[in-house]
């Protein structure tokens, strides 16, 4: 079996990237309502945990890891990658520069 | 290309008669063949709307893992019956990366040894099947009774979970590591480290370096937890609308 640590703490985790991916009402969002009603479904009843609850958890936190693996890609995608063109100011930047302003023309 | 902006306020599902619909405010979501686009999965329709919603002034479609998926589903751009699938996935085990060996670096070569070893002696006895691995540049001798069984347990998946598995197999170069997800034996991070083993150990003598190891770390994590997760949720018989299915 996967070693997946605690439910609890991907339960805590996967509310965390709901938070990110919807923003400010997360938990009116049909995701937020079906974990956790899956959560609580399959809430521990005895001491061992029995398949479908190993079932839940191992899908839930895959989830975790496409929710948390995709927002970080995306921050890294922007803060490397999705630079695009230089404006002019920022290319006479690079070199010390700043642009002329002349009254009533460019700049 | 300017990104497409995000042209609806809210996301919601319905049940159709074909299965779970995405609805665009009033609009119903569609396949790029035009298709309309329904999910055999209540679950799965969720992850999906999510991913439109958690779009913010462009839609970005890489970011959108499960969409993708349930379009190539649908829509099966590349045309292949479930024989071909079946057969393009048991075909990676000629040149699974779990069971291609270098013989040098030493060090390397040790931690394929230690990191690799337990999951082809897993998958052995799991599928009752000689597997092995090899340093020969022609790759593992796989006896054609370990394929059949491969391709008799692939049989048992319908249609769209064949899709994923097929996908997180391209994916992460293995179809061992891919069925180690499947039968929940490995979590994703640890399939993904399995794969990217090399990289890895690289990474660890020579450096990290951001932009790129971990750009592309990110990039398959959520592609393997994409496939998996969409497997799982297309074969749960008792959530699933079989007549999407077709077989």
């Amino acid at each position: 079996m996967a070693a997946l640590g605690s439910p609890l703490r991907t339960l805590r985790g996967l509310l965390r990237e709901l938070r990110h991916a919807a923003g400010s009402p997360y938990r009116d969002t049909a995701a937020y309502r079906h974990i956790l009603a899956a959560f609580r479904a399959h809430r521990v009843t005895s001491e061992k945990l029995c398949r479908a609850q190993q079932e839940l958890h191992f899908q839930a936190a895959t989830y975790l890891c496409l929710l948390r693996s995709v927002r970080q890609h995306q921050a890294l995608h922007r803060e490397y990658h999705g630079r695009g063109e230089r404006s002019p100011e920022e290319v006479a930047g690079l070199v010390g520069f700043r642009l002329p302003r002349q009254p009533g023309g460019k700049g | 290309p300017p990104e497409r902006k995000r042209f609806y306020q809210n996301v919601s599902i319905s049940q159709g008669e074909g299965g779970f619909e995405i609805n665009l405010d009033h609009r119903k979501l569609k396949t790029p063949q035009a298709k309309l686009f329904t999910v055999p999965s209540e679950a799965l329709a969720i992850a999906v709307a999510t991913e439109w919603d958690s779009q913010k002034d462009t839609i970005k479609f890489y970011t959108m893992h499960l969409t993708t998926l349930c379009n190539t589903a649908l829509d099966n751009p590349t045309q292949r019956n479930k024989v071909q699938l079946i057969r393009a996935a048991v075909k990676f085990l000629e040149t699974d990366t779990v069971c291609y060996r270098v013989e040098e670096p030493a060090a390397l070569a040790e931690l394929q040894k230690q990191e690799w070893d337990p999951i082809v002696a897993w998958a052995e006895k799991r599928y009752n099947v000689a597997i092995g691995s090899s340093t020969s540049i022609m790759g593992p001798n796989i006896p054609a009774s370990t394929r059949d069984t491969f391709i008799s347990h692939l049989a048992s998946y319908n249609m769209w979970a064949l899709q994923g598995i097929e996908y997180v197999i391209t994916q992460l170069k293995s179809l061992i590591l891919s069925m180690g997800l499947i039968d929940r034996h490995i979590t994703v991070e640890k399939a993904v480290l399995l794969s990217r083993l090399e990289e890895e150990y690289q990474i660890q003598r020579w450096g990290n370096v951001e932009w790129a190891h971990d750009y592309d770390l990110c990039e398959l994590r959520a592609r393997a937890a994409a496939g998996t997760l969409f497997v799982h949720l297309c074969s749960e018989s008792s959530t699933v609308k079989h007549k999407l299915l077709q077989d």
